[in-house]
C-alpha cells in the first residue's frame, strides 16, 4: 500500500516478516500454506486410518458389478442385471429430464406470473404476489411431499375406471390421471422412412429446424425489402405455410398414429406412463421455482426507466412494438442472468427426488447403490463430481451469454 | 353590497359557485373498481377469472377449515365426529402437539427448556436486529450461546462454562493485542482459546453429567420444529463471519489465499445441499479421528455453515465490488492498515448493500434445513412424514399435517423478509 520512494538497504531482520509490506502478504501465504498442507495430511491421515480400520479401500470396481434393483422410470434400456454404472447414467438422464422439463415450465409460470403482478387489475396483481409469497416462503421439500400426495392420495387408481359404471374417466378419451401415473398418448410412426424410432424423430427434428431456418430468411429477406422500398411484405401466411407443410407432409409420409392408453385388466397399458414421482418433482419444481422468476421478471421490467417507454411513445411506435423493440431487449439483459442461476437451482433441486422415490442420480448412485454397496466416499464424491459439471457448463453458458449481451462500450 | 338595489342588472354572481361533487360513477369505490378492476375487456375477462379462482379456492377450504375437529385420538374417532361431513382433523395437531415442536425423544419433563431457550433467543436477538435497543443488551446477546446450549442438551454446567472462559480469555487477549497488531492479536485469541479449552475439557470429570442440575439429552433425541429452528440460528449465525471471511479472501491479493476462497466458494455452491448432507452422514466421520465420536448434529452443522458461507460470501463479494474506488483509496490515505480499513471503513457499507442478499440467503438456507429429513433426522418434515403418518391413528392425515408445517415456515419466512425490508427503509442514509 505505502510506496517508499527511497526502500530502505537495511540488514533483513526478522520483524520485517510482518511488518514490512514488502515481505507480509509473503509471510502470510506461506502460513496459509503450512496450515492448509497440516490440514490435509491430518484429514487424509484419519481417512487412511479409518478406511484401514474398517477394512475398505478406494475403489471404483464396483460401477461394474451387477445392481440388483429396478427402476421404473428410465430412458435407456435397464434391467436388475445391469450394473451400478448403468443405474448411475439413467439417474443421470432422469436428472437432466426433470430439470429440462421445469425449467421450461417453471419459466412459463414465472413470466405469465411477473408480467401479470405489474397488471393495472388490482385484484390480479395481488393473486400473483400472494402467489409469489407463499410459494417464495414454503421450502420446496414440502411442496414437492404435498403435490406427491395430490398424486397418490387424492387421483383414483385404476380400479375406479372399470366396470360398467366407472367412478373416473378418461381425460377426452386421451389422458388417464391414476395414483400411479399419468398416461398420455404416445405418437407413433406405422411405416417409418428408418428401421429404429430414434432416427425418425431425428428426421422430424431435422425438418422443424430446416423451417425455422427458412422463415428467418423470410423475415430477412422481408427486411431488406422493407429497407429498400419502406413497405414491408406480409410473411405470416408464408411463414405458416413453411412450418405447416414440410412437417404434415412428413407425418403423412411416415403414417402418425397415437397409442392411446387403454385400461387393460388391472392397470393401464399402451400410451407414455408419466411416473406420480416425475410429475411431482417436476410441478413442484416447476411452480417453486416460477415464484422466484416471477420476481426476476417484475424487477427486469421494472428496471427499464418509464422514460424509454414515452419515448418510443413519442416515436409512434404502438404498444406492442415499444415491448418487442425496445422494453423487453433491455429487460432481458436484466433478467437473464438471475433466471439462469434458477436454472442452476432447479438442476441442484432436482437431487430432493430423493424424497418421494424418482430414481434420479441422487437416488440412485446415492442412494440405493450407496446404500447395498457401502462405498459411501465413492458414490458421494461421483456425486458432487456430476452437479459439479452441471453446474461449471451452466455457468459457462451464462457467462457467454453476459459476454454476449454486454453493453457495448467505446 | 348597498349597490345592488341600484343596480339595474338583475344578477351579478358575487362568488364562486361551490364544486359539486363529482358523479357517483367517478369518485369512491366505484371509480376505484372501474379503474382498477374493470378498465378494459381483458381487464374484466381477467377479474372475473380471478374471483373464481378466489370463489373456487374458499369454497373447497373454508368448510373444510371450519369443520375442523380439534379434539378427537385418532383419524377414525376424527371422522366419528364429522359423520360424513367434510373437515379438518386438526386433532392431529393438538395431540401430536409435542411431537412436531420438540421431536418424540425429548423428554417430557424437560419441555421448558426448549421453551425457555427460545424466549430467550428473542430476547438476545432483539439488540441485533432492532439497535434502537441499548447496546448494554448485547452483553446477554454474547452469553446466549452458552446459556442456550446448558439449557437444550443439559448436562454438565462446567462445559458452557469453560467454554465461555475460553472465549472470554480470548477476547481479553484480542483486546490487549489485537490494538498494535491485528494479526497478533487475532492468532493470539485463538491460541489462549485452545489452551483454556483443553486445559478445561482436561479437568471436567468424565461422570460430570451425572446428577447434573439439568438432565443430560443427547443430541439424537433433538427434533421437531425446534430443531429446524436450532439448525436455522446456528448456522447462519456461524456462517456469517465465515462468510465475510471468505468474501474478503477471494477479494485478497494474495494468490494463494484467493484461489483457496475461490475453489472453496465455488465448489460448494456447485453441488446441492443433499449431497452435502450426504457427506455429513456417510462420509465426515471417516475424516475425523479413529476413536473419536462427534454426533450427527454437529456433523450436520458443519457441513450447512460451509453451504450457507459460501452463498453468503458471493452476497457480500457483491456489495464490496459495488463500493466505489475512492471508499478503499481514502482509507489508504487516512494511513489505516487493511484491518482497520474494512472494520472502520469498508465493511459498514458493504454490509449495509448485503443485508437484503444476506436475508434472503438466511431465509432459504431456514428453508433448506427441512433436507435433513433425508438424512433421516426427525425435524418437523421428518416427524410428519415418519413417526405420525406412519402411526396407526393418524395415517392418512396428510393435509393438516402438511399445512401446519408449510404455515409455520411461512410465517417465520415471510417474517424475516417483512423484517429486511424494514431494516432496508431504516438504514437508507443516502438521499434521494
Amino acid at each position: 500500500m505505502s510506496t517508499m520512494t527511497d526502500p530502505p538497504k537495511a540488514d533483513f531482520r526478522l520483524s520485517m516478516l510482518i511488518n514490512d509490506t514488502r515481505y507480509r502478504s509473503l509471510t502470510f501465504q506461506v502460513i496459509a500454506a503450512i496450515v492448509i498442507a497440516l490440514s490435509i495430511w491430518y484429514l487424509g491421515n484419519n481417512l487412511i486410518q479409518n478406511l484401514r480400520a474398517a477394512g475398505l479401500n478406494i475403489s471404483y470396481a464396483f460401477l461394474g458389478d451387477s445392481s440388483g434393483y429396478d427402476i421404473n422410470q428410465r430412458l435407456i434400456e435397464y434391467d436388475s442385471q445391469s450394473s451400478h454404472g448403468r443405474a448411475a447414467v439413467v439417474g443421470i438422464l432422469n436428472t437432466l429430464l426433470v430439470a429440462f422439463l421445469a425449467c421450461i415450465t417453471a419459466t412459463i409460470f414465472g413470466v405469465i406470473a411477473g408480467v401479470l403482478r405489474l397488471s393495472n387489475n388490482w385484484l390480479v396483481s395481488k393473486l400473483m404476489a400472494v402467489y409469489v409469497e407463499i410459494f417464495r416462503n414454503i421450502p420446496v421439500l414440502i411442496w414437492i411431499i404435498i403435490i406427491f400426495t395430490i398424486m397418490t392420495a387424492v387421483l383414483p387408481g385404476p380400479r375406479a375406471f372399470r366396470g360398467d359404471n366407472p367412478t373416473s374417466s378418461m381425460l377426452f378419451d386421451l389422458f388417464a390421471f391414476t395414483n400411479r401415473g399419468v398416461y398420455v398418448p404416445r405418437p407413433e410412426f406405422a411405416h417409418g422412412l428408418f428401421g429404429p424410432a430414434v432416427l425418425n424423430w431425428i428426421l422430424v427434428l431435422a425438418v422443424l429446424v430446416g423451417s425455422w431456418f427458412a422463415t428467418r430468411e423470410i423475415d430477412k429477406r422481408a427486411t431488406k425489402t422493407q429497407e429498400e422500398t419502406g413497405e414491408r411484405p406480409k410473411t405470416t401466411l408464408l411463414n405458416l405455410a413453411v412450418w405447416l407443410v414440410p412437417f404434415v407432409i412428413l407425418m403423412f409420409l411416415m403414417g402418425l398414429t397415437w397409442n392411446v392408453p387403454e385400461l387393460k385388466g388391472f392397470n393401464f397399458s399402451g400410451g407414455i406412463k408419466v411416473g406420480g414421482p416425475l410429475i411431482a418433482l417436476w410441478f413442484a419444481l416447476s411452480i417453486y421455482t416460477g415464484a422466484f422468476i416471477a420476481e426476476n421478471v417484475r424487477a427486469g421490467i421494472q428496471a427499464i426507466s418509464k422514460g424509454q417507454t414515452e419515448a418510443a411513445a413519442a416515436l409512434g411506435l404502438r404498444p406492442g412494438r415499444i415491448m418487442n423493440l425496445v422494453i423487453l431487449p433491455q429487460a432481458l439483459r436484466v433478467i437473464i442472468p438471475p433466471l439462469i442461476s434458477q436454472y442452476l437451482n432447479i438442476t441442484k433441486n432436482s437431487s430432493l427426488a430423493i424424497a418421494v422415490g424418482y430414481a434420479d442420480i441422487t437416488a440412485t448412485l446415492g442412494g440405493i447403490t450407496l446404500n447395498q454397496t457401502g462405498r459411501a466416499i465413492e458414490c458421494v464424491l461421483l456425486l458432487m463430481l456430476f452437479y459439479l459439471t452441471a453446474s461449471l457448463l451452466i455457468s459457462m453458458v451464462m457467462n457467454i451469454y453476459n459476454a454476449s449481451v454486454k453493453l457495448k462500450e467505446r | 353590497m348597498a349597490d345592488q338595489t341600484t343596480n339595474p342588472i338583475a344578477f351579478v354572481a358575487d362568488g364562486t359557485i361551490p364544486p359539486s361533487p363529482p358523479p357517483a360513477s367517478q369518485t369512491g369505490i366505484i371509480k376505484w373498481m372501474r379503474e382498477n378492476l374493470f378498465s378494459g375487456v381483458t381487464n374484466t375477462i381477467l377479474t372475473v377469472l380471478s374471483l373464481m379462482l378466489i370463489y373456487v379456492l374458499l369454497r373447497n377450504t373454508l368448510p373444510w377449515i371450519l369443520n375442523g375437529v380439534w379434539n378427537a385420538d385418532s383419524l377414525a374417532q376424527c371422522r366419528e365426529i364429522l359423520d360424513g361431513k367434510t373437515g379438518a382433523c386438526f386433532a392431529v395437531l393438538t395431540e401430536r402437539w409435542h411431537q412436531l415442536i420438540y421431536g418424540f425423544k425429548y423428554p417430557d419433563d424437560a419441555y421448558w427448556r426448549p421453551n425457555l431457550a427460545f424466549v430467550l433467543m428473542l430476547v438476545a436477538a432483539a439488540p441485533v436486529l432492532f439497535f434502537d435497543l441499548p447496546r448494554k443488551m448485547l452483553l446477554f446477546t454474547a452469553l446466549y450461546p452458552f446459556v442456550a446450549f446448558w439449557l437444550i442438551w443439559g448436562g454438565a454446567i462446567m462445559v458452557p462454562v469453560v467454554a465461555l472462559l475460553g472465549c472470554v480469555a480470548a477476547g481479553a487477549v484480542f483486546q490487549k493485542f489485537g490494538r498494535n497488531s491485528f494479526a497478533t492479536g487475532f492468532f493470539g485469541a485463538i491460541i489462549v482459546a485452545l489452551v483454556v479449552w483443553n486445559v478445561g475439557g482436561a479437568l471436567i470429570p468424565e461422570d460430570a453429567n451425572e446428577g447434573a442440575m439439568l438432565s443430560a439429552v443427547p443430541s439424537r433425541d433433538l427434533g421437531g420444529f425446534m430443531l429446524n429452528l436450532m439448525l436455522g440460528v446456528t448456522c447462519v449465525s456461524l456462517s456469517l463471519p465465515l462468510g465475510i471471511a471468505l468474501a474478503l479472501g477471494r477479494q485478497s491479493d494474495m494468490p494463494l489465499i484467493k484461489w483457496v476462497c475461490v475453489i472453496f466458494i465455488e465448489f460448494i455452491r456447485g453441488v446441492p445441499l443433499i449431497t452435502l448432507l450426504f457427506v455429513a452422514s456417510v462420509m465426515l466421520a471417516y475424516f475425523f479421528p479413529p476413536d473419536s465420536t462427534v454426533d450427527l448434529f454437529l456433523r450436520v452443522v458443519i457441513m450447512i455453515t460451509m453451504f450457507s458461507a459460501a452463498y453468503i460470501a458471493e452476497v457480500i463479494r457483491g456489495g464490496l465490488a459495488a463500493l466505489p474506488r475512492g471508499q478503499y483509496e481514502a482509507a489508504d490515505s487516512l494511513g489505516l492498515d487493511y484491518p482497520q480499513a474494512m472494520r472502520l471503513i469498508i465493511l459498514p457499507q458493504a454490509l449495509k448493500i448485503s443485508i437484503p442478499g444476506i436475508v434472503n440467503v438466511a431465509v432459504g438456507l431456514f428453508k433448506d434445513t427441512t433436507l435433513v429429513s433425508v438424512i433421516s433426522m426427525f425435524d418437523l418434515v421428518g416427524m410428519i412424514r415418519g413417526p405420525i403418518l406412519a402411526s396407526t391413528e393418524w395415517n392418512g392425515v396428510y393435509w393438516e399435517l402438511l399445512g401446519f408445517a408449510a404455515l409455520l415456515f411461512f410465517v417465520v419466512c415471510y417474517g424475516i423478509s417483512q423484517y429486511s425490508q424494514w431494516l432496508e427503509r431504516r438504514l437508507a442514509t443516502d438521499h434521494h
